[in-house]
């Protein structure tokens, strides 16, 4: 007992060269890596990344194509029970019944469940109150607004104490006051419970919360890493300048890959305010503003996928394929 | 609040009391929403009054189509009670059922005992108001109508549950379920008498399932006095019709239970 739940400890969540395909598209095309108990580990991704899609499989909601995962020591494909048993979710889309109460939706969570009936009362007691809804309980969800209702869920996938929370973009369209609350219950809630959780994300300030990170762009992942080494990786500082003629600076700035940017001109180099003054003294094109920044998950992002997270969303590629594809199937 | 204050859940394995409590939450989801649609409750009452005064009057039997009035209210609030699964698909709501770590098969349960129930507590208003189609309560009578309308209700909302299964769009699920129903309802006889049809007529009578729930209806509630189904001139017992209906039921949720099982 003691042998297997340190092992269970040590990797809540360990997945092995997991496949997806819908079709002749491959959604998830061999994802690996493991979480510890007790990490906050953020997937970042533009929208089709497979980011969804990987949730969907650790929690058993999609079967693998190929490859294999575990979640707190369970096989996803094989004991897909004892999965669900340790895990709670908040889905991406609302899943909560609008014409029950707050209340009887996390009764309703419990018993499904199998919440031991003596301890129903005092554990929603206490999720309620961690997301500020205790005086809602008796109100029904349909009066909730948006931010409320996924404060609700996070409560609700907590009813059973789970081991592993997954969060597949928990603050999506919510206002920033209302982000800022569910990243708190979330902080809180690594300190008060042993629990380990897993979550996908496109805003990158919000992957500065996750102890590690794994970027996602189109299927796999290209960068897994905390957010301090995954900005040291890409080692450089961003200058961004206007000028008078962006063409002859561009043309000068050529051996450092200057690209256009915003209305102006953007390059990296290894120690920005060092090289301020030598760009003024060297560059014969009047320049009219600069701006040095450390690198940014953006930045991180940029190197590892050669685009902007934006960029990656607008962009008419195989993303849109897949979700046609998700779409379609029955 | 400190650490130590949790209170920690451990999710208990797979057990039968863990099936039977999931049965009883789903299936009391059921009642909790259908007790807050009271609007709901009257209008489904519309159709079967209708049918049963004016129709009734009119045609000067309100006696005779009374047991078929019956299952028709019964048979629509069951198929509408089904097509929550539609909803709960589009609201979401259907996926928080789906990752819990119980059998599929003990959700779908919850929904077609839910379903029943509504169904037969909606019957029960036509049952008190049995005296305005001329016919008299006895206690036999009225236990024996309560069983029939759980029992085909159970059936419909089994039948309901396996179409909603595959049906993505509300819509869809109404126009398909009409399509199925009516007719089914028009060819049972719940209108007419069915010892003097026309061949044709006749044959798909004898096919249709709901025939088989209407007869032993009637038989109830007219008393021995009725001619009911016959198979080329052997009359159905009615013990016979009722194990057809409920060997429907059970084969209806059984696919029901495979296709949900089924579905990612």
């Amino acid at each position: 007992m003691c042998l297997q739940s340190l092992y269970v400890y040590s990797h809540m969540i360990e997945v092995n060269d997991l496949r997806k395909a819908f079709g002749d598209v491959e959604a998830v095309r061999g994802v690996s890596f493991s979480v510890a108990a007790g990490e906050v580990f953020g997937f970042l991704g533009p929208n089709g990344a497979g980011k969804t899609t990987t949730i969907n499989m650790l929690c058993t909601l999609a079967k693998p194509t190929s490859g294999s995962a575990t979640v707190a020591g369970h096989d996803v494909a094989s004991e897909r029970d004892d999965v669900r048993r340790h895990i709670g979710l908040v889905f991406q889309d609302p899943t909560l019944d609008g014409h029950l109460t707050a209340g009887q939706n996390l009764k309703l969570h419990a018993e499904l469940y199998g919440v031991p009936s003596e301890l129903v009362a005092p554990r929603m007691e206490q999720v309620l109150t961690m997301v500020g809804l205790m005086d809602r309980r008796g109100h029904e969800v349909k009066t909730f607004s948006g931010g409320m209702r996924r404060r609700l869920e996070i409560a609700r996938g907590l009813m059973h104490s789970p081991r592993v929370l997954f969060l597949d973009e928990p603050t999506i369209g919510l206002d920033p006051q209302t982000r800022s609350s569910i990243w708190r219950y979330i902080h809180e809630l690594r300190e008060r419970e042993e629990i380990t959780i897993f979550m996908t994300t496109h805003y990158m300030d919000e992957a500065e919360f996750c102890d590690r990170i794994a970027i996602m762009d189109q299927g796999q992942i290209v960068a897994l890493d905390t957010p301090a080494a995954l900005k040291a990786q890409v080692g450089a500082d961003r200058i961004k300048i206007e000028t008078e003629d962006d063409d002859a600076a561009l043309e000068a700035l050529h051996p450092y890959d200057a690209k256009r940017s915003e209305g102006g001109i953007a390059f990296y180099v290894p120690e920005g305010a060092q090289f301020v003054p030598r760009l003024f003294a060297e560059l014969e094109v009047p320049i009219t503003s600069v701006s040095v920044s450390r690198p940014s998950l953006d930045d991180v992002f940029m190197s590892f996928t050669g685009k902007t997270i934006r960029d990656a969303e607008s962009a008419p590629d195989g993303n849109r394929m897949i979700m046609r594809a998700m779409t379609g199937r029955r | 609040m400190s650490t130590l204050d949790v209170v920690r859940v451990i999710v208990p394995e797979r057990s039968y009391r863990n099936e039977l409590r999931a049965i009883k939450i789903v299936w009391l989801r059921e009642l909790i929403r259908t007790r807050k649609d009271r609007l709901g409750m009257v209008t489904s009452l519309v159709q079967p009054l209708l049918f049963l005064f004016v129709l009734g009057s009119g045609l000067g039997s309100t006696t005779f189509i009374y047991p078929g009035i019956l299952c028709m209210s019964v048979m629509f609030t069951a198929i509408f009670s089904a097509a929550t699964i539609v909803w709960d698909r589009e609201f979401g709501f259907l996926r928080e059922m789906m990752v819990a770590p119980v059998r599929r098969s003990s959700i779908v349960i919850g929904k077609c005992l839910g379903g029943a129930t509504v169904a037969s507590l909606q019957g029960v208003i036509l049952i008190v108001l049995a005296p305005l189609a001329d016919v008299s309560y006895s206690v036999p009578l009225v236990l024996g109508i309560f069983g029939l309308m759980l029992l085909l209700s159970f059936a419909m909302t089994a039948f309901g549950v396996m179409l909603a299964v595959r049906i993505k769009q509300m819509q869809s699920f109404m126009r398909l379920t009409q399509m199925l129903i009516m007719p089914m309802f028009f060819i049972s006889g719940a209108l007419f008498p069915v010892t003097e049809l026309p061949g044709w007529l006749a044959f798909l009578n004898r096919l249709d399932p709901i025939t088989y729930a209407v007869d032993p209806m009637r038989r109830l509630v007219l008393g021995g006095d009725t001619p009911g189904v016959t198979w080329f001139g052997w009359p159905v017992p009615a013990g016979l019709e009722v194990l057809m209906i409920a060997v429907l039921g059970l084969i209806m949720l059984a696919i029901a239970v495979w296709e949900f099982s089924d579905t990612e």
